[in-house]
């Protein structure tokens, strides 16, 4: 169907290989490409603390992926992203320091320690699932962030862990305007990686697995494997995630990896849309901005006669958390599937203007 | 071998264990009747304790009188909170009722902060004598009035749902909510009343663990804590519960006492319970008396 410029009014799709393409159209694949290079172009003329929050919404946006990889598209449930992604900082610092492995190889093998990680405590869940999973996950994250705090060697213990900046063919990757080329990179590649995998076998056994598992298993999908692969591919993109933002932060303490953390990550994706690869990153987008707007609110208010309260001025990391909270709760109640969803329906109103019907 | 420390430690142990077989009875009452797993049981603990210290300290009220209030208080919370926020989920995938408890618990977590902020509260005395001494071992009032408490919350819930006709209308509902509606039950008064015992309950607990150690918002952990408990005991059993309670409160203790003496780990009376519930979860996930659960297609 990429031979086609714009997309048709119905569902006329009559191979296999038009229903797995990634672009429907050539001019969405066009699209795509040109939204890539305008986001190269764009250290050019953003202002760094932009260029920041771009950079957290790499790496955020990486975990996150994952993490609807396993939430999302098999139907498992993880308390614990937020450690692994923890894990992934911590042993990308460590590969490093401990081994002299250059950082662009650390990256990726953190990653896969990572995965490796999950994998262990995904063992159980391959027999369990929905509500009991949870609890599994809930302790696997308090057993890593306590491992975080008790282990010396790898994470520098209380004091947490240095990382080098990420150096490759003698480039030096320490401001935010090169490090978000790094990031770029390995936000556009995991995306593509997630798109490519659901639209193979393993893909379309997680979704088996997540419409209904009984029938997925009669149907021949082996549940142990799927369930542990995709345990697997979610941490391996935690990971990944968190092997980033070592060397771009270039410290690690173990305080910064709490359940909050997973939390926020599981909000993200209900945020953007359970089982949507393009939602992920509309949530992770919205979280890494709520706070910012959040902020602005609070300054505006400060200007203010009746805002001008200590209450409101000192209890903004409270407003913040408070904010979090509400977002989950609102978005379950009126927008169980998420910004991907309400996306679909605005380009649908376009598409049929003025003729809805 | 030190046996005193370690006996007086298993005796406290038993003592807090007690009080999470109560908050364990509260989440699997809530289960069992809406099958909502309620991650916000902890700041059922923290509302109902900040609620009756606000009550003592700012309105000055007798502790009983507070206490009271707190307690009517934290029913018509948890009914509105039912009616509010958790009656859009009934038929939601188990994700979405996990993710909304769990919102509700990061809202009122932080939401108690705000208001009373983050530095622990000590009650007004309540009693004359702070510890007391029973058959050599050195036991804090408090303790004791939680052990009664908790006791007279297990009887209570044992006659409740044994003779009375509410109780009965509850279990006929966890057993099958159609067949209930059909028989003339309220599945909704049912669900409402289930979240008011859960909160009323919990906030009892708190005020009890806020008595001993002061209520700051620590005490939200306890909603997680109660996990390996009830995973332990099986998640809709009540007597379950209460065992699985007492066994995860001595163990705490008891894994504190080989640790400080042995092992030299540290932290292990808060993260040796989750190593026993992974455990668990891997050879008997469905606990000790919880009914494990066929599905057909």
């Amino acid at each position: 169907m990429s031979s086609l410029t714009l997309r048709p009014c119905g569902d006329f799709r009559t191979s296999y290989k038009q229903d797995n393409t990634i672009f429907e159209t050539k001019t969405i694949r066009r699209l795509a490409i040109i939204a890539i290079l305008v986001l190269c172009t764009a250290p050019a003329f953003v202002d760094g603390y932009v260029l920041t929050l771009c950079i957290q919404i790499a790496y955020l946006g990486i975990a996150a992926m994952g993490l609807n990889i396993l939430v999302g598209y098999t139907g498992q449930i993880s308390l614990g992203h937020g450690a692994f992604f923890g894990f992934g900082a911590f042993a990308s610092a460590w590969l490093n320091t401990s081994f002299q492995i250059p950082v662009f190889l650390s990256i990726p093998l953190a990653g896969f320690l990572t995965m490796a990680v999950g994998m262990m405590f995904g063992l159980p869940a391959a027999r369990i699932k929905g509500l009991y999973l949870a609890i599994a996950t809930l302790a696997s994250q308090f057993i890593i962030e306590d491992f975080f705090a008790r282990a010396d060697w790898f994470s520098g213990g209380s004091y947490g862990a240095a990382a080098e900046p990420l150096t490759m063919f003698g480039v030096v990757f320490d401001t935010d305007q090169s490090f978000y080329y790094v990031a770029l990179f390995a936000l556009v590649t995991m995306f593509i990686w997630a798109c490519n995998l659901l639209r193979s076998r393993d893909g379309r056994a997680f979704v088996a697995i997540r419409d209904h598992y009984l029938s997925a298993e009669i149907m021949g999908i082996k549940l142990n494997k799927y369930r542990l692969l995709s345990f697997g591919i979610s941490s391996f993109y935690a990971g990944i995630g968190g092997a980033l933002y070592a060397p771009y932060l270039g410290y690690v303490s173990a305080g910064g990896f709490t359940i909050f953390l997973s939390i926020q990550f599981l909000a993200m994706i209900i945020i953007g849309g359970l089982g949507s690869v393009k939602g992920t990153l509309m949530g992770v987008i919205f979280m890494v901005f709520l706070p910012e707007v959040l902020e602005s609110a609070v300054s505006v208010l400060k200007d203010t006669d009746w805002g001008n309260v200590p209450m409101v001025i000192d209890g903004l990391a409270y407003i913040k958390e408070m904010a979090i909270g509400l977002v989950i709760i609102g978005f379950l109640i009126f927008e169980p599937q998420g910004l991907a969803h309400r996306w679909a329906q605005i380009k649908n109103y376009w598409k049929f203007y003025p003729f809805s019907y | 071998m030190n046996f005193e420390l370690l006996t007086q430690l298993i005796v406290n142990g038993l003592i807090v264990g007690l009080l999470y077989g109560v908050i364990g009875m509260c989440f699997v009452l809530v289960y069992k009747s809406t099958k909502i797993v309620n991650f916000a049981q902890g700041e059922f603990l923290l509302i109902g304790a900040w609620v009756c210290w606000a009550a003592l300290v700012y309105l000055q009220l007798p502790f009983f009188v507070g206490f009271l209030l707190s307690l009517c208080f934290m029913a018509a919370f948890g009914v509105l909170l039912q009616m509010v926020v958790l009656r859009p989920m009934i038929g939601e995938p188990i994700i979405s009722v996990i993710m909304i408890t769990i919102g509700l618990s990061i809202f009122f977590q932080s939401l108690m902060k705000w208001i009373f902020g983050v530095s622990p509260q000590s009650y007004p005395q309540v009693f004359d004598t702070q510890n007391i001494n029973i058959l050599g071992l050195n036991i804090e009032m408090a303790y004791l009035m939680s052990t009664v408490i908790a006791l007279v919350i297990m009887g209570a819930f044992y006659f409740f749902f044994k003779y009375s006709k509410h109780g009965l209308a509850m279990r006929a509902t966890a057993f099958d909510q159609q067949v209930a509606q059909s028989l003339g039950i309220s599945v909704k008064n049912v669900f409402a009343m289930s979240w008011a015992i859960a909160a009323t309950v919990s906030a009892t607990a708190g005020v009890v663990l806020g008595m001993v150690n002061g209520v700051s918002d620590s005490l939200s952990i306890m909603g997680i804590k109660v996990f390996p408990a009830v995973i332990l005991g099986g998640l809709d059993s009540i007597i379950g519960a209460i065992v699985g309670g007492g066994v995860i409160g001595g163990l705490e203790n008891v894994a504190e006492f080989v640790d400080s003496q042995y092992l030299q780990i540290g932290n292990m009376y808060d993260i040796a319970p989750f190593y026993v519930l992974l455990v668990i979860l891997w050879f008997k996930p469905y606990g000790l008396f919880g009914t494990k659960d066929i599905e057909r297609i």
